[in-house]
């Protein structure tokens, strides 16, 4: 399909305001400015454009839960936090076309009433971070942000906003009580973000890959995104590919492509000629497929109907020589690492798994392990947390012990029992200065 | 591309830090941008992490009196996330992804050699103060498996000789 997204990548100066002007850039912005915002909302409503940060909810619809008659501010969130992991599409967007990102905060911006916006990004991008900020501040030379913008009377403020190293701070009620200056605790739901979000007023948070479709909606019109992809699947969509493929990277692709498509055709196949054996279709929080599953069709229903979910549209690849023990156990630990600790079967949960996953990878595995994993994974995904991290890591966990059971059992018949109880020990990072430890 | 090393630790501000004028002005232009002080916090804690080298107990105090916060407040902040360095860091400090695309395209190794090179381990730092080792979770890069961050930089496709020679670089330039 014709690029979209990624139509500056390899343009010379593809960051540069004048770059992006000549290629038809913030025309969106000045045609959503003559319309009412209302107007502005139906459009995105129209073309079905769903959200791209992982849950797929309609872009629209969440744009019009903002209450019409709030007196006071509003604010726009555009979540840059990318931390899922196989997922590296939105520093893609930023890298190559900065713009496109702030045009469609702009955009969203107006149609929610908000004139304040803040771009919430993962602390470790530091060198994107910057990238965003020298746009906004030629976009606000410009004139395309700040005080009356081209003369309409409406005024808009963006601003960077860098988390610390955290996980759950893309979930979008951690990331508002993070940008409040708090822990990344997620909030209970509801109220939604949409009537009680950042700083206690109506807020609409974005993913970047979201709000960058926004301004080709404007100009090109919600008939023409909807004409790409499949029903109620609409768009293109990037996918970051990683893993086992002889060409990892960023994929311009339409919703509802196959697996079989992105991986063979134009990821090149597995590296070294060798077998797929599994692939987690949205990142890790995704439950795995296996080879067999990939003609399944890469967009949200299709997803949802395997039994997964598109999430993000990180596909990591695994191939033959991949033990599934020890892949679960590297994803266990990221999830233990990440849970916040507000509530107990993630927190507790994901810890377990991690200790019951390492054990086994170590040879000591226990004739009940497989059943243990699968019980703690069941009770941390039956609705007992405040946030879906608590599915996050049960629904990978469980649908790998489940799809490639026979490596779990296998690893019971050859496991030795454990030399002695080894107690956790935390790694000790040696005395911290200032508090006599 | 050259990574340039961290500030300096700056271990008397243990005890106590007074925001200079530049420091101040920094201040007063983030407080802009929020509704509230507290909103500032993360912001203001980067700027002090620049400036100081680390997030010592004498700039959780300050923070926390420039802000109208209490310090466990602001200790609380500086705990949970994971990027605030409470503890002088090296001058270089690697940060190997070991998340599943990078520990599957490399990452495994690299880390052995690493720990072998450099004689440490994860949370270690080189006696000499030049490298620290941390293990972390997924950088958002893994399309350029394996990844390591060195400081604020990110290097990608990374294997064992190009990494060799880009440890030999940085130290040469002392």
């Amino acid at each position: 399909m014709e690029a979209v997204l990624l139509r500056a990548r390899g343009v010379p100066d593809s960051r540069v305001i004048a770059t992006y002007l000549a290629a038809g850039g913030y025309e969106g912005w000045k045609k959503a400015l003559a319309m009412a915002p209302d107007a502005v909302t139906r459009e995105v409503t129209d073309s079905e454009l769903r959200g791209r940060g992982g849950a797929g909810f309609p872009t629209g619809r969440k744009w019009s839960f903002v209450p019409k008659d709030h007196p006071g501010p509003r604010y726009l969130i555009c979540n840059a936090d990318e931390s899922e992991p196989g997922t590296f599409k939105d520093r893609e967007i930023i890298e190559h076309d900065p713009h496109q990102v702030i045009e469609g905060i702009a955009i969203a911006s107006y149609a929610v009433g908000a004139k304040t916006a803040y771009i919430y990004i993962r602390g470790e991008f530091v060198r994107w971070a910057r990238i965003l900020e020298e746009a906004i501040e030629e976009a606000r030379r410009a004139g395309f942000l700040g005080k009356n913008v081209l003369g309409s009377g409406f005024d808009l403020d963006v601003w960077v906003h860098r988390g610390a190293g955290a996980y759950i701070c893309g979930e979008e009620t951690t990331l508002l009580e993070s940008l409040e200056g708090k822990r990344g605790f997620p909030r209970l739901k509801p109220p939604f973000p949409a009537v009680v979000g950042a700083f206690g007023k109506p807020t609409v948070v974005n993913n970047v890959e979201t709000l960058a479709c926004v301004p080709h909606i404007m100009t090109r019109g919600a008939h023409w995104f909807a004409s790409i992809g499949r029903a109620r699947n609409t768009g293109p969509k990037l996918f970051s590919v990683s893993g086992h493929v002889n060409r990892p990277g960023v994929y311009e692709l339409p919703l509802g492509v196959t697996f079989r498509e992105i991986i063979y055709e134009h990821c090149g196949g597995i590296r070294g000629g060798r077998k797929l054996k599994a692939f987690f279709p949205g990142g890790t929080s995704a439950p795995i497929m296996t080879a067999a599953e990939v003609d399944v069709q890469a967009d949200f229903d299709a997803c949802g109907q395997a039994g997964t979910m598109l999430g993000s549209g990180g596909v990591i690849v695994l191939d033959e020589t991949v033990d599934m023990v020890e892949a679960a156990a590297n994803v266990a630990h990221f999830y233990a690492h990440e849970s916040c600790g507000q509530c107990t079967p993630c927190r507790e949960g994901a810890d377990w798994c991690k200790d019951v996953l390492d054990r086994m990878v170590e040879g000591h595995a226990r004739a009940a392990d497989p059943e243990t994993l699968l019980r703690i994974c069941r009770f941390s995904s039956s609705g007992m947390t405040i946030c879906p991290l608590g599915d996050a890591y049960a629904l990978p966990i469980s649908s790998m012990v489940n799809k490639f059971r026979e490596e779990f059992d296998r690893r019971i018949g050859t496991s030795t029992p454990l030399p002695q109880k080894k107690l956790p020990v935390l790694p000790w990072a040696g005395p911290r200065p200032g508090f006599g430890v | 591309m050259s990574t340039r090393p961290l500030v300096a630790a700056r271990p008397e501000t243990i005890a106590e830090v007074t925001f200079d004028a530049t420091l101040e002005e920094r201040i007063v232009d983030l407080l802009r941008r929020y509704p509230t002080r507290r909103a500032a916090i993360l912001p203001v804690l980067w700027l002090c992490q620049e400036r100081y080298g680390w997030i010592s107990p004498g700039v959780i105090r300050a923070v926390a009196q420039r802000l109208g916060e209490s310090p466990a407040f602001v200790e609380g902040i500086v705990s949970f996330y994971t990027m605030y360095y409470t503890r002088p860091p090296a001058r270089y400090v690697l940060q190997v992804c070991t998340t599943l695309s990078c520990a599957y395209c490399g990452g495994k190794e690299l880390v052995e050699h690493l720990k072998g090179r450099l004689g440490i381990s994860f949370g270690e730092k080189t006696p000499d103060g030049e490298f620290q080792l941390i293990g972390v979770q997924c950088l958002g890069a893994c399309g350029g498996a394996p990844v390591v961050q060195i400081n604020d930089d990110y290097y990608e496709q990374l294997d064992i000789k190009r990494l060799d020679g880009l440890l030999d670089e940085l130290t040469g330039r002392r």
